[in-house]
């Protein structure tokens, strides 16, 4: 069998699924708390001040590796939801489903550092402008995803629905990236830049995409514990969690 | 691919679509309104009826900022390289207010044109650098950068 379709199949089996998480977030931890310890303690402390905004700026260490996190882990649910639909595979459903809390609370932390930066930069806390407010439809498609989810009893059934409405969501993303070229918007224009020359100083800018990294490395082992438990919890009664957890010798172990 | 999967990719790629094409229909129907704020010469372009609300940012016009010695009233005029509109405000200016800088505005025009704002907003730009770096960049600078408007 081609070595990737058989990946695949081997993930989609919920004890596979669950041996090979369990072996992969302390890893995944590991990578995170060295790289978060330097990008904000770098960032706090030890990256220049801002010449126009002073001390203020340094909640972009915080700020903007929230607010990247808050789209891309939309992308990510949208995807793992698109493939639950299409193949009904049942561990891209429940990766799906566990990407929302882990997405609301990254947009809200976006958006309440943002507020505690536009008070003193701004001379507000909050506008009507596109980019804050797209922002903030994010956090209610975050927070509908999961009522949806839990409005609906049959699991599976509720994870395609709510699939379903993260997909409809993702036309969202390229309204907040590009909010700030399309309209005048108070929110400042993109700073880091794929393509072009950044507008910060790289002594600034190292600090950020390593907090960058560690968010991403925080969000892949929460987003592992997060289903691995939801697995357990609608397996509760199956052979192979009474194995796992058990320790007796059943169907998990032998796929082995 | 199983043809029952090829349906359910095709459904899926037609919402998708569906929905793309509707978000962006609605954000061209609402171009106009989804600005946070205009520049002066898009007003003086308009000519709005005055005490008629609404948003004006620019670039505070160097050297153009006044101060009452016994109040916190004050005039400074905004500018977007074209058009220049004289501001009077009564109140706190955020820390970042200052000339050179871009601000938003909120208020009306009165019938001698000149706008009343009820509140100031200083609009930060995407340039981050340590204090240095900004003093030799400061030399070298236009005394209108016409880039710095829509950031």
């Amino acid at each position: 069998m081609n070595p990737i379709v058989r990946f695949i199949h081997q993930t989609g089996s919920p004890a596979y699924f669950y041996r090979l998480s369990g072996r992969l977030i302390p890893w995944l931890w590991a990578a995170f708390v060295p790289l978060a310890a330097w990008g904000l303690i770098q960032g706090l402390f030890f990256a220049p001040t801002d010449y126009l905004q002073k001390e203020t700026y340094r909640i972009i260490y915080i700020h903007v590796p929230s607010a990247w996190m808050s789209m891309m882990i939309y992308a990510v649910m949208a995807i793992l939801g698109m493939i639950g639909l299409i193949w009904r595979i049942r561990i891209a459903e429940l990766l799906a489903i566990s990407c929302a809390p882990i997405g609301a609370a990254f947009t809200t932390v976006a958006l309440i550092t943002g507020a505690l930066w536009g008070k003193p930069t701004w001379g507000t806390y909050w506008v009507w402008d596109a980019r804050l407010t797209s922002e903030l439809v994010l956090l209610f498609l975050y927070l509908g995803v999961m009522g949806l989810y839990a409005a609906i009893d049959e699991p599976r059934k509720a994870a395609r629905a709510a699939a379903l409405l993260a997909m409809v969501g993702l036309v969202n993303l390229p309204i907040i990236h590009f909010s700030v070229e399309w309209w005048n918007t108070l929110h400042q224009g993109q700073t880091i830049k794929l393509i072009g020359k950044s507008t910060i100083d790289t002594r600034m800018l190292v600090p950020l995409l390593v907090m960058a990294v560690a968010t991403k490395f925080f969000f892949a082992a929460n987003l592992l514990t997060r289903a691995r438990n939801q697995l357990l919890h609608q397996d509760r009664r199956k052979r192979w969690t009474k194995a796992v957890l058990g320790g007796e010798p059943g169907i998990g172990e032998a796929a082995s | 691919m199983t043809p029952t999967r090829k349906r359910r990719l095709i459904t899926i790629l037609l919402v998708l679509a569906g929905v793309a094409s509707a978000a962006v229909v609605a954000s061209f129907a609402l171009k106009q309104n989804m600005l946070y704020y205009i520049h002066p010469s898009e007003v003086l372009a308009q000519s709005l009826p005055p005490e008629r609300q609404f948003r004006l940012g620019g670039l505070v016009v160097n050297d153009s900022v006044q101060r009452a010695g016994d109040s916190l009233a004050v005039r400074f005029s905004v500018t977007d390289c074209s058009a220049v509109i004289p501001v009077s405000y009564d109140g706190i200016l955020p820390d970042l207010f200052r000339e050179g800088e871009a601000v938003i505005a909120i208020g009306s025009l009165n019938a001698d044109g000149v706008f009343q704002a009820n509140e100031v907003l200083a609009k930060h730009d995407e340039n981050y650098m340590p204090p240095e770096v900004a003093e030799t960049l400061k030399t070298a600078g236009p005394a209108c950068a016409e880039s710095a408007l829509d950031r």
